[in-house]
C-alpha cells in the first residue's frame, strides 16, 4: 500500500493495522475467500445441499454475462459506500460498526425528497445532500460521546444502529408513509431517482456516485495533509499528538466522512435501486448493508481502491445468491451468502493465514521428494 | 394501576437480568485475562439456536449443555485465534457476529418456518412456582454466580494470575505462568457462559428462536463489563439495572393505555445503555494488555 512501508512502530502497530503492512495483502484476502467458501460448502454439505451445483449456480448468477454481471455491480453499489465508512474510521484509529444505523438514517433521509418538486438533476443532488447530512448527524452522536466522555465506539455505534432502527420504523409507520400503501413509505419520484444506466438491470448511475466517493476518500487520505494527519492519528495517537496533531479533530473528522458514506448508501438504495425507490415496513433491502460493508472493508484491506473490487465480489455473492436460491429442486438459501462472508471475516483476523500457502507448498514439495525417493527402491524390488 | 401491573414487571426483569449478567461475568472473566470479545452477540445468537435444537432433540436440560457447549467452542475457536494466532481480536469478533447473523436466519429456513421456531413445550426449562409467580431457575444461577466470579477473581490464586496475565504478560511469562493458555481458558469459559445465556433465551424464556432473539443484548453485555469496571458484584448490579430497562419497554407495551408508539419504547433500552455508559466511563481502569495479543520478545 502506499507511502506506509518501512514506517517504524513496531509488532504491536502491525497487531492493529496489520491491513497496512501485511507483505501480500491481496493474496490474504484471496485466500480468505477461498476459506470463506470452503466453509459454506461443508455447512452445505452438512445441511444436506450440493455446494458444487449451489456455486455454480452462484456463479453464473453472480458473472454469467453482462446482465448478471451489471446485477451484481448494482448490489455492490451500497457496499462500497458502507465499507468506506468503516475503512475510513479504521485508518483513523477507531471501530466504526454504526455504517447500519447511519444508513438507515440516510436512506430516510432521501426519501423525504419526494416532499417537493425541482428539475431533474437538482431533485437527485437535493436527496443525495440530504442523506448525507442525516447520516453525518447521526455519526455525530458517538463520535461526541467518544471524545467528551471517552465511551468505546464500538458500544455507542450499535446502541445507535438499534435506535435508528426503531427510529425509521417508526418514520416509515407514520411519518413517510404513503396514504394508498401502509406498508411503505411515500416513492422517491421519477425526477430525483438515479437514472438507469444499463436498461432491463438494477444499474443505475448511482455506481458514479459510490466510485467517485471511494477516490475522493482515496485522494483525501493519502494525498492531502488532513488525510495524513487522520492516518497517523489511527496508527500511533500518541506520536501524533506529540507530532501537533489534534487527535479529537481527526477522529471528529472520520467519523463525519463515515457517517457522510453510509448515508449515501442509503441514498444509492432507495433513489438508485429499482423496483421499489421506497422504504418497505421491516426495511427488508436495508437491513445488513452495513455489517456486509465491514466485510467488504477487511476483504479490501481498508483501501478505497480493495473496497472497489471486493464489493464487486461480494455484490456478486449478494446477486448470485438471488439466483442460487432458486435453482435446483434443493435450492440454497440467500442466508447461505452471509455465513460466508462471516468466515471470510474471520478468517481475515487470523494473520498467519497467507503463511498457509508456503507451509502447505513445503509439504507438498517434502512429500513429492520423499516419494520419489521411494520409487527407484520399489522398482528395485 | 393494580399491583398485578407492578409484579409482572419485576418477574420481567428478573428475567431479563438473566442473560446480561451471565454474559457480562463470563467476559469480565475474559477481559480480566487480557482478551475483548465483541463477538458475544453472535454466540448468543448461535446458541439460542443450536441449544433449541438440542432441547427439541433431548430436553431442556441437554439444550442448555448444548447451548453451553455451542459457546465454548466458538470462544475456543476465538482464543485461538486471537492469543495463539496474534489476530486482530475485533476483526475476529464482528467476524462472528455476521457468522452468526447468517447461520441462524440459515437454520430458521432449514427448520421449515422462515425466522421463526417454537421450542415445544416439553423441551423448555421448567419455572419454578413462587409467590412472584412463575420464575426460571437460571434466575437464582445468574444471581449466586457474580458472587463466585466475585471470590474467584479476588480471593484465589488463580483469579491473582488471570490479573497478572491482563495486566502485564511479560511479567507473568517471567514468572513462569503460560500466558496464552490462561487468555485460552479464560475466554473459553467466558464463551460457555454467554452460551449458556444463549440457550437460555431460548430454551428457558421465550420458548422459540428468532433471528433476532439476541436483540443487542451482547453489546449490551458489553457496556455492563464497561460499567462494572471488571468486578463481577457491579456487573450483577449492571446487568439489573439494563434488564429493568429491557423488561420497562416489554412492559410498557402490555399496559391498556398507548401513549407512546412502540418504536420509541423499544428504544429504550439502547437509550439507557447509552446513558449509564457515558455516566461511568473515565472512572473505570481496565487491564494494560486489554486487546493485545502477547508475543515474546
Amino acid at each position: 500500500m502506499t507511502g506506509n512501508e518501512g514506517q517504524p512502530g513496531g509488532w504491536l502497530l502491525r497487531g492493529a493495522h496489520r491491513t497496512l503492512t501485511g507483505l501480500h495483502p491481496a493474496l490474504e484476502s484471496v485466500l480468505a475467500a477461498v476459506v470463506g467458501l470452503l466453509v459454506g460448502a461443508v455447512l452445505m454439505y452438512i445441511w444436506g445441499y450440493d455446494p458444487w451445483r449451489a456455486y455454480w449456480a452462484l456463479l453464473r448468477g453472480a458473472y454469467g454475462g453482462s446482465y448478471e454481471i451489471a446485477s451484481s455491480i448494482a448490489r455492490g453499489v451500497p457496499l462500497v459506500l458502507t465499507a468506506l465508512t468503516f475503512a475510513i474510521c479504521l485508518r483513523g484509529g477507531m471501530f466504526n460498526i454504526g455504517a447500519e444505523g447511519q444508513m438507515y438514517v440516510g436512506a430516510a433521509a432521501a426519501v423525504c425528497v419526494a416532499y417537493f418538486q425541482l428539475p431533474s438533476w437538482l431533485h437527485v443532488v437535493a436527496g443525495v445532500l440530504f442523506a448525507a447530512v442525516a447520516g453525518a448527524i447521526w455519526s455525530l452522536g458517538p463520535a461526541l460521546l467518544k471524545l467528551t466522555r471517552g465511551v468505546h465506539e464500538v458500544i455507542s455505534t450499535i446502541m445507535f444502529n438499534w435506535i435508528s432502527r426503531f427510529l425509521v420504523f417508526y418514520l416509515v409507520a407514520y411519518v413517510l408513509v404513503d396514504p394508498r400503501q401502509a406498508q411503505r413509505t411515500v416513492r422517491v419520484p421519477l425526477s430525483a431517482r438515479f437514472p438507469i444506466l444499463v436498461p432491463g438491470t438494477d444499474l443505475s448511475y448511482a455506481v458514479f456516485m459510490a466510485v467517485a466517493f471511494a477516490l475522493f476518500a482515496y485522494v483525501l487520505l493519502w494525498h492531502t495533509a488532513v488525510g495524513y494527519e487522520v492516518r497517523a492519528a489511527g496508527l500511533t495517537p500518541t506520536a501524533a499528538r506529540y507530532g501537533g496533531i489534534s487527535v479529537k479533530r481527526t477522529m471528529l473528522l472520520s467519523f463525519i466522512l463515515g457517517g457522510v458514506a453510509a448515508g449515501l448508501a442509503g441514498a444509492a438504495t432507495t433513489m438508485g435501486l429499482p423496483p421499489t425507490y421506497a422504504i418497505i415496513s421491516g426495511l427488508p433491502e436495508l437491513m445488513n448493508l452495513g455489517f456486509d460493508g465491514m466485510a467488504v472493508a477487511m476483504v479490501g484491506r481498508n483501501h478505497p481502491i480493495g473496497i472497489l473490487v471486493a464489493a464487486l465480489f461480494f455484490g456478486g455473492l449478494n446477486a448470485g445468491g438471488r439466483v442460487m436460491q432458486f435453482y435446483g429442486s434443493n435450492p440454497v438459501p440467500l442466508e447461505m451468502v452471509r455465513v460466508v462472508m462471516g468466515a471470510i471475516v474471520l478468517a481475515m483476523a487470523i494473520p498467519e493465514l497467507a503463511r498457509v500457502f508456503p507451509a502447505l507448498a513445503a509439504s507438498g514439495r517434502a512429500l513429492v521428494r520423499m516419494l520419489s525417493r521411494k520409487k527407484p527402491v520399489e522398482e528395485a524390488a | 394501576m393494580s399491583w398485578s401491573y407492578v409484579l409482572d414487571l419485576l418477574r420481567i426483569s428478573l428475567h431479563a437480568m438473566v442473560p446480561i449478567t451471565l454474559t457480562a461475568t463470563g467476559e469480565i472473566i475474559g477481559e480480566t485475562a487480557g482478551l475483548f470479545n465483541i463477538g458475544l452477540e453472535g454466540i448468543l445468537l448461535i446458541s439460542a439456536f443450536v441449544g433449541a435444537l438440542g432441547a427439541g432433540a433431548g430436553g431442556p436440560l441437554v439444550g442448555l449443555l448444548v447451548g453451553m457447549g455451542t459457546g465454548m467452542a466458538i470462544g475456543f475457536l476465538f482464543s485461538v485465534i486471537s492469543a495463539y494466532w496474534k489476530g486482530t481480536q475485533m476483526v475476529a469478533g464482528i467476524g462472528i457476529n455476521l457468522f452468526g447473523l447468517g447461520f441462524v436466519a440459515f437454520g430458521l429456513i432449514k427448520l421449515g418456518a422462515p425466522g421463526f421456531h417454537a421450542v415445544p413445550a416439553a423441551a423448555q426449562l421448567v419455572k419454578l412456582r413462587t409467590p412472584m409467580g412463575a420464575l426460571s431457575p437460571l434466575i437464582f444461577v445468574a444471581l449466586l454466580l457474580p458472587f463466585v466470579a466475585y471470590w474467584f477473581l479476588k480471593r484465589t490464586r488463580a483469579g491473582l494470575i488471570l490479573k497478572a496475565v491482563g495486566e502485564n504478560p511479560e511479567a507473568a511469562d517471567v514468572a513462569g505462568i503460560n500466558v496464552n493458555l490462561t487468555r485460552l481458558l479464560a475466554t473459553t469459559f467466558g464463551g460457555a457462559l454467554a452460551g449458556l445465556a444463549g440457550a437460555y433465551l431460548s430454551v428457558a424464556w421465550f420458548g422459540s428462536v428468532t433471528k433476532e432473539i439476541s436483540a443487542g443484548r451482547g453489546f449490551i453485555a458489553l457496556a455492563t463489563v464497561v460499567f462494572s469496571g471488571l468486578n463481577p458484584l457491579l456487573g450483577l448490579v449492571g446487568g439489573i439495572i439494563f434488564g429493568f430497562f429491557q423488561s420497562l419497554a416489554t412492559w410498557i407495551k402490555t399496559l391498556p393505555t398507548k401513549t407512546i408508539p412502540w418504536q420509541f419504547v423499544d428504544m429504550l433500552p439502547y437509550i439507557v445503555t447509552l446513558l449509564v455508559v457515558s455516566g461511568v466511563v473515565g472512572r473505570v481502569r481496565f487491564p494494560k494488555a486489554l486487546g493485545t495479543p502477547y508475543k515474546r520478545e
